[in-house]
């Protein structure tokens, strides 16, 4: 080992796509023995990190040291020469073939150049041992359970590497007792002297393993620190960038009479996707969600919405218990639901904007009752008008539009369907300030009109500007509901951090 | 149990009762004449589906199966007619020709990124109007070393004659049996097949996998045209219309995942042995009109391909969750 001390380290290494700055100068030193987490969120660079560290990408600027001698990764497997596995968030093995031969894929014991399968599947055995795992190695892997396939993959990475294991959210798909089961074996991994770099979006995980942290925000290092010095109010602060705590500006809106209970959502939930949650929405009241990216936001609204049927837990709608399996029963509801990712799950880009302000009441009004095309314009024009939807002409594709005004079509599309509810995933995400302004006023307006809204957003300061409530999501779970009068970003950042119930897996 | 052995076991079962109704029916239908028979029918049919297996197993398709047939036939009949050459170097340059060719459409697929049916399409048609340009007639062939190979036969107790070129089927499926389940590169074009993504980042070389794949099934294809010819004693363009559907049917209801990934290469012998009953039963009923044969294919086709959507379906492993 060269006098750095380091099994892998990266300095100085700047990533460059187009205009855009994946990562400026980023330093990164991993140890052998550490868990190192590495932390951001979405877009600060973590995963363009991850593959110059795994040889996918290639860097323009700095150099990847292992034990000191700088190298060139030309691909994952060239950095598995270097004692250099990595396990990904969707499991990157093959469901079809069996255990043994997704642990030996291209470097099966041969005897006399066939397979020696009665060899492969003995060591795999005693491979598998290692992780406590006792199954059979004939058997398909896509027959065993997620964190069981993962563990194939750690001891396959482990097995062909053996210096660095890169993990790259591996407990996204886990449940509690399969990340405690996972977390045994990164432990038993890091004694024998192998450094794991442990990505995730579940400050709880990082604080249960992780020995060191590596912040990034915006492509840039913020910092590197042991966790003993810092609080999960530290580490949240340090990734969201601003020092929010006590700017205190704003409140929420003044509590007002309640509306009517419109919906009332009891124990509901989705395995794998969000713990059951109690959510109660009256009429004109803007509900809030905040929470990090990753903590089960989107996931809720989709269950809401029956994007993603709930498996357990019921809804009422208007007082009468009712089931909602699919988007085409939210919407017989009144429900409308506009997407995070506009591009690929909202708008219809080829399509003209009439046609996309249409289309949702044409397929609630269904099959033979087709709206003519003056009456699509009608239409058309009253939202492009009543929303400021600025086109050239309501029959220029939708994919033209700036991202504000495409985001004012999708909510034109709803509106169009004169709904009862609202649920808008990030509305204001990458759009102008000016579009910004209209949305957020939309959403204002829409509240005093007697709607009920989910709003989602990351903007912590315009959660509370225009929200009624706010809920709070962590690890897939929502954990507080906040009210009333005291309520500022620095409270909702102490919420996000938080721990209710002590140190879990 | 395995899930991938159910849809082996359901065709090794269906072809017993199938067979034993038959046998019930035409008591002669079982006898070492008609088992010899079936081998020696249906030999261009298994060479081909064999290369249809591998290619199929990998996720992919190849549609120029039938008229790389009724190419080598030509080529192989004219190099020996016109030409006067000597069978076997004809056969070595007919093989040649058609590896070049696979190999040239499995480039064009992993290097393009066309899909496999795209490019094989275009391959049926290149190889079909090669073959027509050639010759529009069927040009028969008279050697003597056709004659020796067609002599060339076991007799079985009971009449019944095991002939070279069925044989040689039986042959291609062991060796193809063992290439797909005891070599590297099987378990390579079952990566392909599961998840190209995941097979690729596992190390699996892609491109010399799909190149080899294409290159196998041209070059198995080359030798069902032999075979034919053999079988015909002439080489004909319009030969093998439509025989790489035939393979497809016969990959398919022998319990290989249309979608690639899960399949046994003996599942192929047994569907390539249920279709030669079929035709079989047809011929000793005698007043059923031969299109029966289609029918017949048809619901066996639908009934496979709706018994494995029931059997991956019901024991698939739990969904996956949704990513944000």
């Amino acid at each position: 080992m060269a006098e750095t001390g380091y099994a892998l380290e990266a300095r100085g290494i700047v990533k460059i796509f187009g205009n855009h700055v994946a990562l400026d100068k980023v330093d990164f030193g991993l140890k052998p023995g550490e868990v190192h987490a590495l932390l951001g969120e979405n877009g600060a660079g973590k995963s363009t990190l991850i593959k110059i560290l795994t040889g996918a990408y290639q860097p323009d600027g700095g150099e990847v040291l292992t034990e000191g001698v700088p190298v060139t990764l030309n691909n994952p497997q060239h950095a598995q020469t270097y004692g250099i596995g990595t396990v990904y968030q969707e499991v990157n093995l093959l469901p079809n073939r069996s255990v043994a031969e997704n642990l030996y894929l291209g470097h099966q014991p041969t005897r006399f150049g066939l397979v020696d399968r009665r060899k492969m599947e003995r060591d795999s055995i005693a491979v598998l041992a290692r992780y406590g795992l006792n199954i059979d190695p004939s058997s398909e892997l896509g027959a065993h359970s997620v964190a069981v396939q993962q563990i194939v993959a750690i001891a396959r990475a482990v097995e062909l590497s053996g210096k660095v294991l890169i993990l790259d959210e591996p407990t996204a798909s886990l449940d509690r007792n399969e990340v405690e089961r996972l977390f045994e074996i990164i432990a038993d991994l890091k004694k024998t002297g192998l450094a794991v770099v442990f990505i995730t979006h579940f400050l709880d995980q990082v604080f249960a393993i992780a020995d060191r942290v590596t912040i990034l925000r915006n492509g840039k290092l913020i910092d590197t620190k042991t966790l003993d010095s810092l609080t999960r109010t530290d580490v949240v602060r340090l990734m969201l960038g601003k020092d929010i705590a006590f700017s205190g500006a704003t409140k929420l809106e003044e509590n007002r009479p309640l509306g009517d209970v419109l919906l009332d959502f009891k124990n509901y939930g989705r395995k794998r996707s969000v713990h059951p949650f109690n959510l109660t929405i009256h009429k004109g009241e803007v509900v809030g969600v905040a929470g990090l990216l990753g903590s089960g936001r989107t996931e809720m609204a989709r269950i809401m919405f029956g994007a993603d049927a709930a498996d357990e837990g019921t809804v009422s709608v208007a007082g009468t218990q009712t089931s909602i399996a699919r988007p085409t029963d939210a919407i017989g509801h009144g429900f409308g639901f506009c997407p995070e990712d506009r591009k690929a799950e909202g708008i219809f880009g080829d399509l003209s904007v009439r046609e996309n302000i249409v289309i949702a009441l044409q397929g609630k009004l269904g099959w033979f009752s087709a709206l003519n095309r003056d009456e699509q314009m009608e239409i058309a024009g009253r939202f492009g008008e009543a929303m400021d939807i600025r086109a050239a002409s309501l029959d220029m594709p939708v994919k033209l539009l700036s991202g504000g005004n495409q985001q004012k079509v999708i909510l034109s599309r709803w509106l169009a369907t004169d709904p009862a509810f609202l649920i808008l995933d990030e509305p204001t995400r990458g759009i102008d300030v000016g579009a910004h302004a209209e949305i957020v006023r939309t959403i204002n307006r829409l509240r005093d009109e007697g709607l009920a809204l989910v709003v989602i957003s990351s903007e912590l300061d315009e959660v509370v500007a225009y929200s009624s409530r706010i809920v709070v999501m962590r690890d897939r779970e929502l954990v507080a509901e906040l009210n009333g009068e005291n309520i500022n970003p620095g409270v909702i950042v102490q919420a996000i951090a938080n721990h209710k119930d002590g140190a879990q897996a | 149990m395995n899930r991938s052995l159910r849809p082996l076991l359901a065709t090794a079962l269906i072809f017993a009762i199938a067979y034993a109704l038959a046998v019930m029916q035409f008591p002669s239908m079982f006898s070492t004449r008609v088992l010899g028979n079936f081998l020696t029918d249906n030999a261009f049919l298994g060479i081909a589906a064999v290369g249809m297996t591998f290619v199929i197993l990998s996720g992919g398709i190849d549609l120029s199966v039938g008229a790389v047939i009724g190419f080598t036939g030509v080529l192989v009949a004219v190099l020996i007619t016109w030409a006067g050459m000597h069978p076997v170097p004809a056969f070595a340059i007919a093989i040649l020709v058609a590896g070049a060719f696979g190999a040239t459409m499995g480039l064009a697929i992993h290097y393009l990124q066309v899909p496999a049916f795209i490019v094989t399409l275009a391959g049926m048609f290149l190889a079909r109007g090669g073959a027509s340009v050639i010759t529009r007639d069927s040009v028969p062939i008279n050697h003597e070393f056709y004659d020796w190979i067609s002599d060339l036969t076991i007799r079985l107790p009971g009449g019944g004659r095991l002939s070279f070129i069925g044989l040689t089927m039986v042959a291609i499926f062991v060796i193809g049996a063992l290439i797909a389940h005891r070599t590297k590169f099987g378990s390579y074009v079952y990566a392909l097949g599961g998840n190209p993504v995941s097979a690729s980042l596992m190390g699996v070389p892609v491109a010399r996998t799909t190149v080899a794949i294409y290159t196998l099934s041209s070059v198995l294809a080359a030798i069902s045209g032999i075979v034919f010819s053999l079988y015909t004693s002439a080489g004909y363009p319009l030969a093998a219309v439509g025989v790489e559907l035939d393979a497809i049917s016969a990959v398919v209801i022998g319990g290989t995942l249309l979608t690639g990934g899960y399949g046994f290469v003996l599942g192929t012998f047994i569907g390539v042995m249920l279709l030669g009953l079929v035709q079989t039963y047809i011929i000793f009923d005698g007043t059923l009109s031969s299109w029966w044969t289609k029918i017949v294919i048809g619901i066996l086709l639908f009934l496979f391909i709706v018994l494995q959507r029931l059997i991956f379906v019901a024991s698939a492993p739990g969904e996956k969750a949704q990513k944000a």
